[in-house]
């Protein structure tokens, strides 16, 4: 598809911004370990980038899906890490704008609006790919609901002044037994446990979120009792097509990275980008970028037109993630030996890379997802 | 508060080159871009704004796509903007330039109701480098002017500035309403937000003629520009400086005082 102009601005603005506030600056935090915060809060404050699925009447910029995944690309291309941070208050938003009533919006967006970060609380230690494996649970106490559980590899868990949680109100009856909750952070019982030590997204919180005898009231629930799961499944499908534009945003900049060494590293009297060998690597990427690149789009220009989505959004991911696989590997590879070490960026593409092909349903899973809207489409 | 900042659109001047032969500048597929010093000036402004609320009004004079650069104030802290374009303006030199911006002022200050508090420029554009429009607009509006600001503050009625000279800074203060014309600030002007950058694209800028903004033919353009460029050059860049290798450091650095000394530049 061809950007209409409105989106080629925006894109322009943000890659301004990224080009110039977190190329240059991010891998200083990665080296220190240190949170990103004056990036992030530039970002949010300034560039209001902290939450762009919120929709225009309750404060938002109403982005269309594909403005927001073409910005989505841009900064995941400038760090992986940030763009999980800003997008995961997006995750977590999703089941507020698909389950959640007027007065659950506006509590969440202001909740939002003061504390900066959500989190999406999902997984857990049983409960990966499997969701209905969730342990949580959420029980019924006169006008409330006390929720006990432990969830983990939860993105923006430390940070995250309201998270949506996922927990078991129906014991025994698996997946149709699962509601989806708003909890704020300063209810009594949150806590944060363990702050993951990751490969690579380095520049993102992921943590143990953890909640024990939390009381919150029975208009916190999201949606119908028990009906969690399909929001949280919604979430999913909608939030997916995202995870294929940050790996394009990845694979984008691998490939960047390596034109621009391979024109100035002179080997054998010339520069290394005279080569067909080089030169076949380095179009084999363009190639895998821009067919990920329209999956994407093409998921997201199905989700403004109100179709049916769910297949094209898992494509999107799948291709995607492994585009940005396959881009880091094959871009470090025309870095040679200067591409392994840390003074270059592919060796971390790399390792943020890896993390897309796993998060928000792993890749198998997708292909499952892919398959069963193939068996139902050729019956 | 009400505030003013003129801008213009310039081509950007870092990727742009001379013509060899002829000696101008090749302007063809140069992006153009606001000025970076009205930027600043602008932000400037905007900062002013946020402690003090009010309203910025950015104001420009060129061809109809200086909207643009106008469209891009508007996403960084100005709430409106006018630009005044007539074919009878083209060829205007500072002076003419001046005089005409001066008459949209007086125009937009009628409208309003009262004058702007204030009346921010670049120090100059990085085009023509004249760094004129700004104080020749003070000398035809009879307001005082405080050039080269980098940083500022208004209190009751005031403005105080710090602005450059040769050997530091000097601290000026000023009534209003008063002009001012600013260097580079010690901070960057802000990024638009997805929000403001969306708003300014719908942004509608009206266009000020010459039926709006009269001035005198001979005050405009080219009748009213006494300037006339006589040529332009490349300027050479002449390496008549010294080279001393070959020796170590401490031997190179009395050599060096050696010949300031000789020169007159040590004493």
């Amino acid at each position: 598809m061809i950007l209409d102009e409105e989106t080629l601005e925006l894109r322009d603005m943000v890659r301004e911004f990224v080009d110039n506030e977190i190329i240059p600056k991010a891998p200083e935090y990665e080296k220190n370990n240190e949170f990103p915060a004056e990036i992030l809060d530039r970002a949010i404050n300034e560039m209001e980038l902290g939450c762009l699925c919120q929709p225009e009447e309750y404060g938002g910029a109403g982005l269309s899906n594909v403005a927001f995944l073409v910005l989505s690309e841009e900064i995941a291309r400038g760090d992986l890490g940030i763009a999980t941070t800003l997008f995961g208050n997006c995750l977590a938003t999703y089941p507020v704008l698909i389950g959640g009533n007027d007065e659950q919006k506006k509590l969440w967006f202001d909740t939002l609006a003061e504390k900066k970060y959500a989190a999406f609380c999902l997984t857990e230690p049983n409960a990966g790919s499997d969701a209905g494996g969730v342990q949580t649970t959420a029980v019924a106490d006169g006008d409330d609901y006390i929720i006990n559980g432990t969830k983990c590899f939860i993105s923006n868990g430390g940070l995250a002044g309201i998270y949506t949680v996922l927990a078991v109100t129906e014991p025994g009856k698996g997946v149709l037994g699962l509601s989806a909750f708003i909890v704020e952070r300063d209810r009594e019982g949150v806590s944060i446990g363990k702050e993951e030590d990751k490969m690579g997204m380095r520049l993102s919180n992921t943590a143990e979120v953890i909640f024990d005898h939390v009381r919150v009231p029975k208009d916190h629930m999201l949606g119908k009792k028990n009906r969690g799961f399909k929001i949280i499944m919604d979430t999913l499908d909608h939030s997916r097509a995202g995870v294929g534009a940050f790996g394009v945003g990845i694979a984008q900049r691998a490939l960047e990275e390596a034109t621009k060494y391979a024109k100035q590293r002179v080997q054998f009297g010339q520069p290394v980008a005279n080569f067909q060998a080089v030169q076949h690597i380095l179009a084999d990427m363009a190639i895998e970028i821009e067919c990920s690149r329209q999956a994407y789009l093409y998921a997201g220009e199905l989700i403004d037109a109100g179709l049916p989505y769910k297949m094209e959004s898992a494509i999107a991911k799948t291709k995607g993630s492994d585009t940005a696989m396959k881009c880091a590997i094959d871009g470090l590879q025309v870095l040679g030996g200067y591409g392994y070490m840390k003074d270059y960026p592919l060796e971390k593409l790399v390792r943020d890379a890896k993390i897309l092909q796993i998060y928000e349903g792993t890749n198998q899973i997708q292909r499952g997802v892919i398959a069963g809207c193939l068996m139902k489409k050729y019956k | 508060m009400n505030i003013l900042v003129c801008i213009k659109q310039v081509p950007d001047t870092t990727s742009i080159k001379i013509d060899p032969v002829k000696h101008t500048l090749i302007r063809a597929g140069v992006p153009s871009i606001v000025n970076p010093y009205d930027g600043y000036a602008l932000e400037m402004a905007a900062r002013i704004k946020d402690k003090t609320g009010g309203k910025i009004t950015a104001l420009s004079m060129g061809p109809e796509m200086a909207k643009d650069a106008l469209k891009e104030c508007i996403s960084v802290g100005a709430d409106e903007a006018f630009l005044v374009s007539d074919r009878v303006f083209g060829g205007s030199d500072t002076l003419a330039t001046s005089c005409i911006i001066a008459t949209a002022i007086k125009l937009l200050e009628e409208r309003n109701g009262a004058p702007f508090d204030l009346i921010f420029c670049g120090k100059q554009a990085i085009d023509g480098d004249t760094g004129q429009v700004g104080p020749e607009l003070s000398e035809q509006l009879s307001r005082p002017l405080i050039t080269y600001a980098f940083e500022s503050e208004v209190c009751d009625g005031a403005i105080k500035v710090r602005r450059e000279n040769d050997e530091g800074y000097d601290i000026v203060t000023a009534r209003f309403p008063a002009v001012i014309t600013v260097e580079k600030t010690p901070y960057e002007p802000r990024y638009p937000s997805i929000k403001s950058k969306m708003a300014a694209r719908k942004a509608v800028i009206p266009t000020l003629t010459s039926e709006d903004v009269i001035v005198d033919e001979g005050r405009r353009g080219l009748k009213g520009s006494p300037t006339k460029v006589k040529s332009t050059y490349t300027a050479e860049i002449q390496k008549n400086g010294q080279t001393i290798s070959d020796v170590e450091g401490a031997v190179a650095g009395n050599m060096i005082v050696e010949l300031l000394y000789n020169d007159g530049v040590l004493k």
